[in-house]
Protein backbone atom coordinates (compact mmCIF):
# COMPACT_ATOMS: atom_id res chain seq x y z
CA UNK A 1 0.00 0.00 0.00
CA UNK A 2 1.48 3.65 -0.67
CA UNK A 3 0.99 6.57 1.54
CA UNK A 4 0.58 9.65 0.04
CA UNK A 5 2.19 12.25 2.90
CA UNK A 6 2.94 15.91 1.44
CA UNK A 7 6.31 17.34 1.61
CA UNK A 8 5.98 18.79 4.65
CA UNK A 9 5.06 15.34 6.45
CA UNK A 10 7.64 13.91 4.42
CA UNK A 11 10.23 16.23 5.74
CA UNK A 12 8.82 15.50 9.54
CA UNK A 13 9.00 11.83 8.87
CA UNK A 14 12.53 12.00 8.31
CA UNK A 15 13.39 14.10 10.88
CA UNK A 16 12.03 11.11 12.99
CA UNK A 17 13.82 8.63 11.30
CA UNK A 18 17.16 10.46 11.67
CA UNK A 19 16.59 10.82 15.44
CA UNK A 20 15.61 6.99 15.51
CA UNK A 21 18.74 6.07 14.08
CA UNK A 22 20.89 8.14 15.68
CA UNK A 23 19.06 7.05 18.95
CA UNK A 24 19.92 3.23 17.75
CA UNK A 25 23.31 3.90 17.09
CA UNK A 26 23.75 5.67 20.72
CA UNK A 27 22.26 3.20 22.56
CA UNK A 28 24.25 0.51 20.81
CA UNK A 29 27.58 2.57 20.71
CA UNK A 30 28.05 1.22 17.54
CA UNK A 31 27.00 1.81 13.99
CA UNK A 32 27.22 4.35 11.21
CA UNK A 33 25.60 7.66 11.79
CA UNK A 34 27.25 9.77 9.06
CA UNK A 35 26.08 7.47 5.70
CA UNK A 36 22.88 6.85 7.60
CA UNK A 37 21.56 10.79 7.93
CA UNK A 38 23.08 11.37 4.61
CA UNK A 39 20.31 8.36 3.10
CA UNK A 40 17.42 9.50 4.94
CA UNK A 41 16.03 11.13 2.74
CA UNK A 42 15.69 8.81 -0.02
CA UNK A 43 14.38 6.10 2.75
CA UNK A 44 12.04 8.56 3.91
CA UNK A 45 10.72 9.09 0.18
CA UNK A 46 10.59 5.47 -0.95
CA UNK A 47 8.55 3.98 2.24
CA UNK A 48 6.61 7.07 2.72
CA UNK A 49 6.09 7.87 -1.10
CA UNK A 50 7.44 5.66 -3.65
CA UNK A 51 6.81 2.26 -2.33
CA UNK A 52 3.88 -0.11 -2.82
CA UNK A 53 4.21 -2.28 1.00
CA UNK A 54 2.58 -4.15 3.05
CA UNK A 55 4.15 -4.75 6.65
CA UNK A 56 2.26 -6.98 7.76
CA UNK A 57 2.77 -9.06 4.78
CA UNK A 58 6.79 -8.22 4.58
CA UNK A 59 6.74 -11.49 1.93
CA UNK A 60 4.04 -10.08 -0.23
CA UNK A 61 4.91 -10.85 -3.66
CA UNK A 62 4.16 -8.38 -5.81
CA UNK A 63 5.55 -5.86 -3.46
CA UNK A 64 8.50 -3.07 -4.32
CA UNK A 65 11.86 -4.26 -3.26
CA UNK A 66 14.49 -2.07 -1.58
CA UNK A 67 17.85 -2.73 -1.40
CA UNK A 68 20.28 -1.27 0.76
CA UNK A 69 23.42 -1.84 -0.99
CA UNK A 70 25.84 -0.03 1.20
CA UNK A 71 24.44 -2.18 4.27
CA UNK A 72 25.85 -0.56 6.78
CA UNK A 73 23.68 2.50 6.70
CA UNK A 74 20.54 0.12 7.91
CA UNK A 75 20.01 2.00 10.60
CA UNK A 76 18.02 4.32 9.19
CA UNK A 77 16.47 1.33 6.83
CA UNK A 78 15.74 0.06 10.43
CA UNK A 79 14.16 3.14 11.59
CA UNK A 80 11.96 3.04 8.52
CA UNK A 81 10.85 -0.62 9.26
CA UNK A 82 9.82 0.23 13.04
CA UNK A 83 8.04 3.07 12.13
CA UNK A 84 6.12 1.66 9.33
CA UNK A 85 4.92 -1.59 11.88
CA UNK A 86 7.50 -4.31 10.31
CA UNK A 87 8.43 -4.51 13.98
CA UNK A 88 7.74 -3.11 17.39
CA UNK A 89 9.49 0.42 18.37
CA UNK A 90 11.64 -1.31 21.11
CA UNK A 91 13.00 -3.52 18.89
CA UNK A 92 15.47 -0.64 17.47
CA UNK A 93 17.30 -0.75 20.73
CA UNK A 94 18.69 -4.18 20.16
CA UNK A 95 20.96 -2.79 16.90
CA UNK A 96 23.89 -4.68 16.91
CA UNK A 97 23.03 -6.49 20.22
CA UNK A 98 23.17 -10.48 20.71
CA UNK A 99 19.94 -12.44 18.70
CA UNK A 100 18.70 -9.09 17.24
CA UNK A 101 16.80 -9.14 14.49
CA UNK A 102 19.16 -5.75 13.70
CA UNK A 103 22.29 -7.08 12.71
CA UNK A 104 25.28 -5.05 12.34
CA UNK A 105 24.59 -5.18 8.48
CA UNK A 106 21.11 -6.07 7.72
CA UNK A 107 20.16 -10.35 7.37
CA UNK A 108 16.80 -10.93 5.49
CA UNK A 109 16.87 -14.26 7.68
CA UNK A 110 16.84 -11.92 10.86
CA UNK A 111 14.79 -9.35 10.17
CA UNK A 112 11.26 -8.47 8.57
CA UNK A 113 10.95 -6.39 5.55
CA UNK A 114 14.61 -6.75 4.58
CA UNK A 115 14.47 -7.85 1.19
CA UNK A 116 18.31 -9.20 0.56
CA UNK A 117 20.93 -9.67 3.25
CA UNK A 118 23.97 -7.05 2.37
CA UNK A 119 26.48 -5.52 3.96
CA UNK A 120 29.74 -6.16 1.78
CA UNK A 121 29.66 -3.28 -0.36
CA UNK A 122 29.14 -3.40 -4.34
CA UNK A 123 26.68 -6.46 -4.14
CA UNK A 124 23.50 -5.73 -3.22
CA UNK A 125 22.58 -3.57 -7.14
CA UNK A 126 23.12 -6.77 -8.21
CA UNK A 127 20.34 -8.40 -6.58
CA UNK A 128 18.47 -5.70 -6.89
CA UNK A 129 18.71 -6.65 -10.89
CA UNK A 130 17.75 -9.73 -10.22
CA UNK A 131 14.74 -8.52 -8.31
CA UNK A 132 13.78 -6.55 -10.76
CA UNK A 133 14.59 -8.79 -13.72
CA UNK A 134 12.48 -11.45 -12.02
CA UNK A 135 9.58 -8.83 -12.31
CA UNK A 136 10.12 -8.70 -15.53
CA UNK A 137 10.18 -12.26 -16.19
CA UNK A 138 6.80 -12.48 -14.54
CA UNK A 139 5.30 -10.00 -15.96
CA UNK A 140 4.67 -8.42 -12.48
CA UNK A 141 4.65 -4.39 -12.12
CA UNK A 142 6.65 -3.92 -9.07
CA UNK A 143 9.90 -1.63 -8.92
CA UNK A 144 13.26 -2.09 -6.75
CA UNK A 145 14.82 0.82 -5.68
CA UNK A 146 18.37 0.21 -4.34
CA UNK A 147 20.73 2.81 -2.41
CA UNK A 148 24.14 2.79 -3.10
CA UNK A 149 27.37 4.81 -2.26
CA UNK A 150 29.47 6.98 -3.55
CA UNK A 151 32.31 5.14 -2.41
CA UNK A 152 30.91 1.94 -3.09
CA UNK A 153 30.92 2.74 -7.04
CA UNK A 154 34.40 1.87 -6.65
CA UNK A 155 33.56 -1.82 -6.16
CA UNK A 156 33.87 -3.36 -10.08
CA UNK A 157 30.55 -5.35 -9.73
CA UNK A 158 28.44 -2.36 -9.66
CA UNK A 159 29.14 -1.42 -13.29
CA UNK A 160 28.56 -5.55 -13.83
CA UNK A 161 25.02 -5.08 -12.50
CA UNK A 162 24.39 -1.76 -14.45
CA UNK A 163 25.32 -4.38 -17.76
CA UNK A 164 22.89 -6.49 -16.80
CA UNK A 165 20.40 -3.52 -15.72
CA UNK A 166 20.52 -2.13 -19.59
CA UNK A 167 20.60 -5.31 -21.20
CA UNK A 168 17.17 -6.65 -19.53
CA UNK A 169 15.79 -3.33 -19.87
CA UNK A 170 14.84 -3.00 -16.51
CA UNK A 171 12.79 0.71 -15.99
CA UNK A 172 11.44 -0.72 -12.96
CA UNK A 173 14.95 -0.19 -10.93
CA UNK A 174 15.98 2.96 -9.23
CA UNK A 175 19.33 3.38 -8.34
CA UNK A 176 19.99 6.00 -6.00
CA UNK A 177 23.78 7.30 -5.60
CA UNK A 178 24.34 8.84 -1.83
CA UNK A 179 26.79 11.43 -3.09
CA UNK A 180 28.07 12.43 0.15
CA UNK A 181 31.70 12.81 -1.47
CA UNK A 182 33.22 10.84 1.86
CA UNK A 183 34.58 7.63 2.26
CA UNK A 184 36.21 5.87 5.13
CA UNK A 185 39.02 6.70 4.82
CA UNK A 186 38.50 10.29 3.20
CA UNK A 187 36.86 12.21 0.36
CA UNK A 188 36.27 10.55 -2.92
CA UNK A 189 37.98 12.88 -4.86
CA UNK A 190 41.21 11.82 -2.68
CA UNK A 191 40.84 7.84 -2.16
CA UNK A 192 38.93 6.97 -5.92
CA UNK A 193 38.13 10.21 -8.28
CA UNK A 194 34.44 9.68 -8.86
CA UNK A 195 35.23 11.41 -11.73
CA UNK A 196 31.08 12.00 -12.57
CA UNK A 197 28.90 9.00 -11.24
CA UNK A 198 26.15 10.92 -13.32
CA UNK A 199 27.91 10.32 -16.64
CA UNK A 200 29.10 7.38 -15.90
CA UNK A 201 25.55 5.66 -14.73
CA UNK A 202 24.46 7.57 -18.15
CA UNK A 203 27.48 5.72 -20.32
CA UNK A 204 26.09 2.25 -18.78
CA UNK A 205 22.64 2.92 -20.59
CA UNK A 206 20.46 4.33 -17.58
CA UNK A 207 18.53 7.23 -17.22
CA UNK A 208 19.94 9.59 -15.02
CA UNK A 209 18.73 12.61 -12.93
CA UNK A 210 20.72 14.37 -10.41
CA UNK A 211 19.29 16.20 -7.81
CA UNK A 212 20.07 17.83 -3.96
CA UNK A 213 19.31 14.47 -2.17
CA UNK A 214 19.20 15.78 1.10
CA UNK A 215 16.06 18.06 -0.49
CA UNK A 216 12.90 15.91 0.54
CA UNK A 217 10.42 17.89 -2.64
CA UNK A 218 13.94 17.29 -4.88
CA UNK A 219 13.72 13.68 -3.98
CA UNK A 220 9.88 13.24 -4.51
CA UNK A 221 9.99 15.05 -8.05
CA UNK A 222 13.32 12.67 -9.04
CA UNK A 223 11.01 8.99 -7.58
CA UNK A 224 8.28 10.25 -9.29
CA UNK A 225 10.12 10.88 -12.94
CA UNK A 226 11.60 7.86 -12.42
CA UNK A 227 8.87 5.71 -11.93
CA UNK A 228 6.91 7.59 -14.68
CA UNK A 229 9.38 6.85 -17.28
CA UNK A 230 8.96 3.40 -18.72
CA UNK A 231 11.16 3.34 -21.68
CA UNK A 232 13.12 0.01 -20.75
CA UNK A 233 16.19 2.29 -19.14
CA UNK A 234 16.94 1.21 -15.98
CA UNK A 235 16.46 4.70 -13.36
CA UNK A 236 19.55 6.26 -11.87
CA UNK A 237 19.29 9.81 -8.86
CA UNK A 238 22.56 10.97 -8.34
CA UNK A 239 22.02 13.15 -4.98
CA UNK A 240 24.31 15.38 -3.86
CA UNK A 241 24.07 14.77 -0.41
CA UNK A 242 25.98 15.34 3.25
CA UNK A 243 27.53 12.80 4.69
CA UNK A 244 25.97 13.43 8.55
CA UNK A 245 23.02 15.99 7.46
CA UNK A 246 21.29 17.73 10.25
CA UNK A 247 23.42 17.27 13.29
CA UNK A 248 25.86 19.94 12.67
CA UNK A 249 28.86 18.37 14.15
CA UNK A 250 28.59 15.44 12.39
CA UNK A 251 27.87 17.18 8.69
CA UNK A 252 30.93 16.54 6.24
CA UNK A 253 33.05 14.85 9.10
CA UNK A 254 34.89 11.67 7.38
CA UNK A 255 35.34 10.30 10.61
CA UNK A 256 31.71 10.16 11.80
CA UNK A 257 31.69 7.34 9.28
CA UNK A 258 31.48 4.55 12.47
CA UNK A 259 31.16 6.24 15.16
CA UNK A 260 28.35 6.15 17.77
CA UNK A 261 28.18 10.03 19.65
CA UNK A 262 28.79 9.92 23.28
CA UNK A 263 25.73 11.49 25.54
CA UNK A 264 26.69 15.39 25.51
CA UNK A 265 26.60 14.62 21.67
CA UNK A 266 23.54 12.70 21.61
CA UNK A 267 22.01 15.30 23.75
CA UNK A 268 23.32 17.65 21.31
CA UNK A 269 22.03 15.92 17.96
CA UNK A 270 18.28 15.33 19.01
CA UNK A 271 18.42 19.01 19.93
CA UNK A 272 19.32 19.87 16.49
CA UNK A 273 17.22 17.67 15.08
CA UNK A 274 14.28 18.90 17.00
CA UNK A 275 14.42 22.37 16.09
CA UNK A 276 14.61 21.41 12.45
CA UNK A 277 10.83 19.91 12.66
CA UNK A 278 8.50 21.60 10.21
CA UNK A 279 4.91 23.15 11.53
CA UNK A 280 2.17 21.61 8.94
CA UNK B 1 32.08 -54.23 -13.35
CA UNK B 2 32.36 -53.21 -16.34
CA UNK B 3 32.84 -48.90 -17.05
CA UNK B 4 30.94 -48.22 -20.15
CA UNK B 5 30.99 -45.72 -23.18
CA UNK B 6 33.13 -42.26 -21.99
CA UNK B 7 30.60 -38.89 -22.05
CA UNK B 8 31.20 -35.93 -20.10
CA UNK B 9 29.10 -35.25 -16.86
CA UNK B 10 28.84 -31.60 -18.11
CA UNK B 11 26.43 -33.34 -21.13
CA UNK B 12 24.62 -34.77 -18.02
CA UNK B 13 23.93 -31.25 -16.78
CA UNK B 14 23.37 -29.96 -19.98
CA UNK B 15 20.71 -32.81 -20.71
CA UNK B 16 19.11 -32.92 -17.24
CA UNK B 17 18.54 -29.06 -16.93
CA UNK B 18 16.57 -28.97 -19.75
CA UNK B 19 14.29 -31.51 -18.51
CA UNK B 20 14.08 -29.92 -15.27
CA UNK B 21 13.11 -26.45 -16.85
CA UNK B 22 10.47 -27.84 -19.28
CA UNK B 23 9.14 -28.99 -16.05
CA UNK B 24 9.85 -26.24 -13.54
CA UNK B 25 9.21 -23.09 -15.47
CA UNK B 26 10.95 -21.22 -12.37
CA UNK B 27 14.02 -22.85 -13.62
CA UNK B 28 16.73 -20.56 -15.09
CA UNK B 29 20.24 -20.63 -16.73
CA UNK B 30 22.26 -17.62 -15.55
CA UNK B 31 25.25 -17.97 -17.91
CA UNK B 32 28.82 -15.66 -17.93
CA UNK B 33 29.60 -16.45 -21.38
CA UNK B 34 30.77 -19.67 -21.23
CA UNK B 35 27.71 -21.42 -22.12
CA UNK B 36 28.48 -23.48 -24.85
CA UNK B 37 31.02 -25.16 -22.99
CA UNK B 38 29.37 -25.94 -20.27
CA UNK B 39 26.34 -27.46 -22.53
CA UNK B 40 23.68 -24.83 -21.96
CA UNK B 41 22.93 -24.52 -25.46
CA UNK B 42 20.00 -26.99 -25.39
CA UNK B 43 18.31 -24.98 -22.92
CA UNK B 44 19.09 -21.61 -24.06
CA UNK B 45 17.72 -22.97 -27.83
CA UNK B 46 14.52 -24.77 -26.29
CA UNK B 47 13.66 -22.25 -23.03
CA UNK B 48 14.66 -18.60 -24.51
CA UNK B 49 12.13 -17.05 -22.01
CA UNK B 50 14.19 -19.25 -19.10
CA UNK B 51 17.46 -18.48 -19.93
CA UNK B 52 19.61 -15.35 -18.97
CA UNK B 53 23.53 -14.68 -20.17
CA UNK B 54 24.89 -12.02 -17.78
CA UNK B 55 28.19 -11.76 -19.90
CA UNK B 56 31.59 -12.29 -18.50
CA UNK B 57 30.53 -10.55 -15.20
CA UNK B 58 30.68 -13.39 -13.11
CA UNK B 59 30.23 -11.44 -9.98
CA UNK B 60 27.04 -10.07 -10.76
CA UNK B 61 26.37 -12.90 -12.05
CA UNK B 62 26.02 -14.78 -8.30
CA UNK B 63 24.24 -11.33 -7.02
CA UNK B 64 21.57 -11.78 -9.93
CA UNK B 65 20.53 -15.15 -9.49
CA UNK B 66 20.73 -14.64 -5.54
CA UNK B 67 18.00 -11.25 -6.47
CA UNK B 68 15.93 -13.94 -8.33
CA UNK B 69 15.82 -16.34 -5.42
CA UNK B 70 14.44 -14.06 -3.75
CA UNK B 71 11.44 -13.68 -5.67
CA UNK B 72 10.85 -17.33 -6.14
CA UNK B 73 13.34 -18.79 -9.39
CA UNK B 74 15.63 -21.62 -9.39
CA UNK B 75 18.65 -19.71 -10.88
CA UNK B 76 21.35 -22.40 -11.97
CA UNK B 77 24.22 -19.78 -12.34
CA UNK B 78 26.61 -22.11 -14.85
CA UNK B 79 30.16 -21.60 -15.34
CA UNK B 80 33.70 -23.00 -14.73
CA UNK B 81 34.53 -24.13 -11.09
CA UNK B 82 37.44 -22.12 -11.08
CA UNK B 83 35.32 -18.99 -11.06
CA UNK B 84 32.58 -20.44 -9.55
CA UNK B 85 34.38 -20.69 -6.36
CA UNK B 86 36.68 -18.40 -6.54
CA UNK B 87 35.93 -15.54 -8.74
CA UNK B 88 32.54 -15.52 -7.66
CA UNK B 89 33.31 -16.71 -4.02
CA UNK B 90 32.46 -13.91 -1.39
CA UNK B 91 29.28 -13.31 -3.45
CA UNK B 92 27.99 -16.79 -3.08
CA UNK B 93 29.51 -16.04 0.62
CA UNK B 94 27.44 -12.80 1.33
CA UNK B 95 24.29 -13.23 -1.04
CA UNK B 96 23.84 -16.76 -1.56
CA UNK B 97 24.76 -18.69 1.17
CA UNK B 98 24.38 -16.04 4.45
CA UNK B 99 20.23 -15.84 3.28
CA UNK B 100 20.53 -19.49 2.34
CA UNK B 101 19.03 -18.89 -1.38
CA UNK B 102 17.71 -21.54 -3.43
CA UNK B 103 20.70 -21.14 -6.27
CA UNK B 104 22.52 -23.63 -7.74
CA UNK B 105 26.20 -22.81 -8.40
CA UNK B 106 26.63 -25.51 -11.50
CA UNK B 107 30.28 -25.64 -12.87
CA UNK B 108 32.11 -27.42 -15.23
CA UNK B 109 35.66 -27.70 -16.06
CA UNK B 110 36.30 -29.16 -12.18
CA UNK B 111 39.71 -30.85 -11.68
CA UNK B 112 42.30 -31.13 -13.66
CA UNK B 113 39.51 -31.48 -16.58
CA UNK B 114 40.46 -28.45 -18.54
CA UNK B 115 43.46 -30.10 -19.07
CA UNK B 116 45.33 -28.02 -21.81
CA UNK B 117 43.75 -24.67 -20.65
CA UNK B 118 46.53 -24.78 -18.28
CA UNK B 119 46.73 -24.32 -14.44
CA UNK B 120 44.31 -20.73 -14.86
CA UNK B 121 41.43 -23.08 -15.71
CA UNK B 122 41.89 -26.29 -13.52
CA UNK B 123 39.77 -25.99 -10.78
CA UNK B 124 41.61 -27.94 -7.77
CA UNK B 125 40.88 -25.58 -4.63
CA UNK B 126 36.70 -25.16 -5.66
CA UNK B 127 35.27 -28.03 -3.47
CA UNK B 128 37.31 -26.95 -0.23
CA UNK B 129 36.90 -23.16 -0.76
CA UNK B 130 33.00 -24.14 -0.66
CA UNK B 131 32.67 -26.46 1.51
CA UNK B 132 33.68 -24.30 4.13
CA UNK B 133 31.22 -22.02 3.41
CA UNK B 134 28.34 -22.86 5.56
CA UNK B 135 24.47 -23.57 4.44
CA UNK B 136 26.54 -24.94 0.90
CA UNK B 137 26.07 -28.64 -0.28
CA UNK B 138 28.87 -29.59 -2.54
CA UNK B 139 28.47 -32.53 -4.78
CA UNK B 140 30.64 -33.84 -7.85
CA UNK B 141 29.04 -36.60 -9.86
CA UNK B 142 30.84 -39.74 -10.64
CA UNK B 143 29.47 -40.13 -14.56
CA UNK B 144 26.99 -39.01 -16.97
CA UNK B 145 23.56 -40.51 -15.68
CA UNK B 146 24.66 -39.77 -11.69
CA UNK B 147 25.15 -36.34 -12.71
CA UNK B 148 21.64 -36.30 -14.22
CA UNK B 149 20.20 -37.44 -11.22
CA UNK B 150 22.14 -35.49 -8.74
CA UNK B 151 21.47 -32.56 -11.06
CA UNK B 152 17.77 -33.17 -10.24
CA UNK B 153 18.38 -33.43 -6.60
CA UNK B 154 19.92 -30.55 -6.08
CA UNK B 155 16.78 -29.05 -7.86
CA UNK B 156 14.01 -30.81 -5.42
CA UNK B 157 16.26 -29.60 -2.56
CA UNK B 158 15.67 -26.33 -0.89
CA UNK B 159 18.80 -24.17 -0.53
CA UNK B 160 22.09 -23.74 -2.34
CA UNK B 161 24.25 -26.51 -4.24
CA UNK B 162 27.85 -25.82 -6.20
CA UNK B 163 27.87 -28.81 -8.19
CA UNK B 164 30.93 -29.91 -10.20
CA UNK B 165 31.47 -31.59 -13.58
CA UNK B 166 34.29 -32.64 -15.85
CA UNK B 167 35.14 -31.06 -18.75
CA UNK B 168 36.56 -34.32 -20.71
CA UNK B 169 34.48 -37.65 -20.90
CA UNK B 170 34.78 -40.68 -18.46
CA UNK B 171 33.29 -43.98 -18.67
CA UNK B 172 29.71 -44.43 -17.35
CA UNK B 173 29.49 -46.15 -14.31
CA UNK B 174 26.20 -46.05 -13.79
CA UNK B 175 22.90 -47.12 -15.47
CA UNK B 176 19.54 -44.68 -15.50
CA UNK B 177 18.02 -46.62 -12.76
CA UNK B 178 20.57 -46.10 -9.92
CA UNK B 179 19.08 -43.85 -7.28
CA UNK B 180 21.67 -40.94 -5.98
CA UNK B 181 21.02 -39.41 -2.74
CA UNK B 182 22.30 -35.42 -1.83
CA UNK B 183 24.91 -36.66 1.47
CA UNK B 184 24.55 -40.52 1.04
CA UNK B 185 27.46 -42.29 -0.62
CA UNK B 186 26.74 -44.43 -3.12
CA UNK B 187 28.46 -48.08 -2.28
CA UNK B 188 30.14 -49.90 -5.71
CA UNK B 189 31.56 -52.65 -4.22
CA UNK B 190 31.88 -54.34 -0.53
CA UNK B 191 34.99 -55.75 0.99
CA UNK B 192 36.66 -55.96 4.86
CA UNK B 193 40.64 -55.27 3.60
CA UNK B 194 40.31 -51.79 2.38
CA UNK B 195 38.05 -48.86 1.74
CA UNK B 196 38.47 -46.63 -1.64
CA UNK B 197 36.41 -43.33 -0.87
CA UNK B 198 36.28 -41.66 -4.31
CA UNK B 199 34.52 -39.02 -5.87
CA UNK B 200 33.80 -37.12 -9.13
CA UNK B 201 36.35 -38.51 -12.32
CA UNK B 202 38.09 -40.50 -9.88
CA UNK B 203 35.24 -43.11 -9.13
CA UNK B 204 36.15 -45.15 -12.31
CA UNK B 205 39.72 -45.23 -11.27
CA UNK B 206 38.54 -46.84 -7.80
CA UNK B 207 37.01 -49.39 -9.30
CA UNK B 208 39.60 -50.43 -11.58
CA UNK B 209 41.44 -50.46 -8.25
CA UNK B 210 39.15 -52.73 -6.63
CA UNK B 211 39.22 -54.99 -9.61
CA UNK B 212 42.85 -55.48 -9.52
CA UNK B 213 43.43 -55.53 -5.86
CA UNK B 214 40.62 -58.26 -5.92
CA UNK B 215 43.09 -60.27 -8.53
CA UNK B 216 45.57 -59.79 -5.65
CA UNK B 217 43.25 -61.44 -3.16
CA UNK B 218 42.04 -57.75 -1.45
CA UNK B 219 38.36 -57.14 -1.00
CA UNK B 220 37.50 -53.28 -1.06
CA UNK B 221 34.66 -51.30 -0.16
CA UNK B 222 34.40 -49.16 -3.18
CA UNK B 223 32.23 -45.91 -2.22
CA UNK B 224 31.19 -43.19 -4.50
CA UNK B 225 31.44 -40.16 -2.07
CA UNK B 226 29.78 -37.66 -4.38
CA UNK B 227 28.90 -35.30 -1.77
CA UNK B 228 31.84 -33.96 0.49
CA UNK B 229 29.39 -31.81 2.38
CA UNK B 230 27.46 -32.80 4.28
CA UNK B 231 29.61 -35.51 4.12
CA UNK B 232 27.89 -39.45 4.94
CA UNK B 233 29.75 -39.33 7.80
CA UNK B 234 27.54 -42.67 8.84
CA UNK B 235 29.42 -44.51 5.52
CA UNK B 236 32.51 -42.96 6.80
CA UNK B 237 32.47 -44.20 10.20
CA UNK B 238 31.18 -47.60 8.92
CA UNK B 239 34.39 -47.70 6.91
CA UNK B 240 36.70 -46.72 10.00
CA UNK B 241 34.91 -49.43 12.51
CA UNK B 242 34.88 -52.36 9.82
CA UNK B 243 37.78 -51.62 8.06
CA UNK B 244 39.60 -49.12 9.61
CA UNK B 245 41.99 -49.12 6.48
CA UNK B 246 40.80 -46.36 4.10
CA UNK B 247 42.62 -44.79 1.13
CA UNK B 248 40.63 -41.42 -0.59
CA UNK B 249 41.03 -40.10 -4.19
CA UNK B 250 40.13 -37.36 -5.85
CA UNK B 251 40.77 -34.83 -8.51
CA UNK B 252 41.20 -31.69 -5.96
CA UNK B 253 43.64 -30.69 -3.47
CA UNK B 254 44.37 -33.34 -1.34
CA UNK B 255 44.19 -30.54 1.14
CA UNK B 256 40.29 -29.29 2.35
CA UNK B 257 38.83 -32.22 -0.03
CA UNK B 258 37.17 -35.24 -0.22
CA UNK B 259 40.48 -36.79 1.71
CA UNK B 260 40.58 -34.17 4.31
CA UNK B 261 36.80 -34.52 5.34
CA UNK B 262 36.96 -38.05 5.44
CA UNK B 263 40.95 -37.94 7.56
CA UNK B 264 38.73 -35.81 10.14
CA UNK B 265 36.23 -38.57 10.75
CA UNK B 266 38.58 -40.96 11.29
CA UNK B 267 41.05 -38.55 13.46
CA UNK B 268 37.65 -37.78 15.88
CA UNK B 269 37.34 -41.50 16.47
CA UNK B 270 41.11 -42.22 17.28
CA UNK B 271 41.51 -44.97 15.29
CA UNK B 272 41.34 -46.10 11.21
CA UNK B 273 44.40 -45.35 8.64
CA UNK B 274 43.55 -42.73 5.58
CA UNK B 275 45.64 -42.37 2.63
CA UNK B 276 45.11 -39.46 0.59
CA UNK B 277 45.29 -39.64 -3.14
CA UNK B 278 44.59 -36.22 -4.94
CA UNK B 279 46.45 -33.35 -6.68
CA UNK B 280 49.87 -32.77 -4.38
CA UNK B 281 49.22 -29.04 -3.51
CA UNK B 282 50.66 -28.04 -6.51
CA UNK B 283 49.46 -26.20 -9.97
CA UNK B 284 48.97 -27.88 -13.28
CA UNK B 285 50.18 -27.13 -16.72
CA UNK B 286 48.74 -27.68 -20.00
CA UNK B 287 48.80 -31.44 -20.48
CA UNK B 288 46.56 -34.17 -21.18
CA UNK B 289 44.04 -34.88 -18.36
CA UNK B 290 45.44 -38.19 -18.06
CA UNK B 291 49.27 -37.38 -17.82
CA UNK B 292 48.29 -34.74 -15.32
CA UNK B 293 46.37 -37.48 -13.06
CA UNK B 294 49.67 -39.31 -13.47
CA UNK B 295 51.66 -36.23 -12.12
CA UNK B 296 49.83 -36.32 -9.32
CA UNK B 297 49.90 -40.17 -8.70
CA UNK B 298 46.06 -40.10 -9.60
CA UNK B 299 46.23 -43.59 -11.05
CA UNK B 300 44.57 -47.24 -10.53
CA UNK B 301 48.04 -48.00 -9.75
CA UNK B 302 49.17 -46.00 -7.10
CA UNK B 303 45.29 -46.49 -5.64
CA UNK B 304 46.38 -50.09 -5.44
CA UNK B 305 49.82 -49.38 -4.41
CA UNK B 306 48.32 -47.99 -1.35
CA UNK B 307 45.59 -50.27 -0.14
CA UNK B 308 47.80 -53.03 -0.25
CA UNK B 309 50.78 -50.95 1.91
CA UNK B 310 47.73 -50.23 4.42
CA UNK B 311 47.75 -54.44 4.43
CA UNK B 312 51.14 -54.34 5.04
CA UNK B 313 52.02 -56.00 1.78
Amino acid sequence: MKESLSIVELKNKCIDLKKNAISMIYKAQSGHPGGSLSVAEFVTACYWHAMNVDPQNPRWEDRDRFVLSKGHVCPAQYAALAMKGYFPMEVLDTLRKEGSPLQGHPSMTKCPGIDISTGSLGQGMACAVGMALAAKLDSKTYNVFCAVGDGECNEGEIWEACGTAYKYKLDNLVVFVDWNNLQLDGTCEEIMPPISLAKKFEAFGFEVQECNGNDMAEVVEALDKALASKNGLPKCIVGKTVKGKGVSFMENQCGWHGVAPNDEQYKQAMEELDSQYVKC
Amino acid sequence: MTLGKKVATRDGFGDEIVALGKENRNILVVDADIGKSCKTGAFRKELPEQYLNVGIAEQNCAGVAAGLATCGKIPFVVTYAAFGSMRMCEMIRQEIAYPRLNVKIACSHGGVTPANDGASHQAIEDMGILATIPNMTVIMPADYQSARKLVRAAAEYEGPVYLRFTRDAIPEIYNENTVFEIGKAHQLSDGRDVAIIANGDTVRLAVQAAEELAVKGVRARVLDMHTIKPLDVEAVTACVNDIGKIVTVEDHNIINGLGSAVACVAAEMGKGTVRRIGIQDQFGQSAPYERLLEMNGVTVENIVARALELQGK
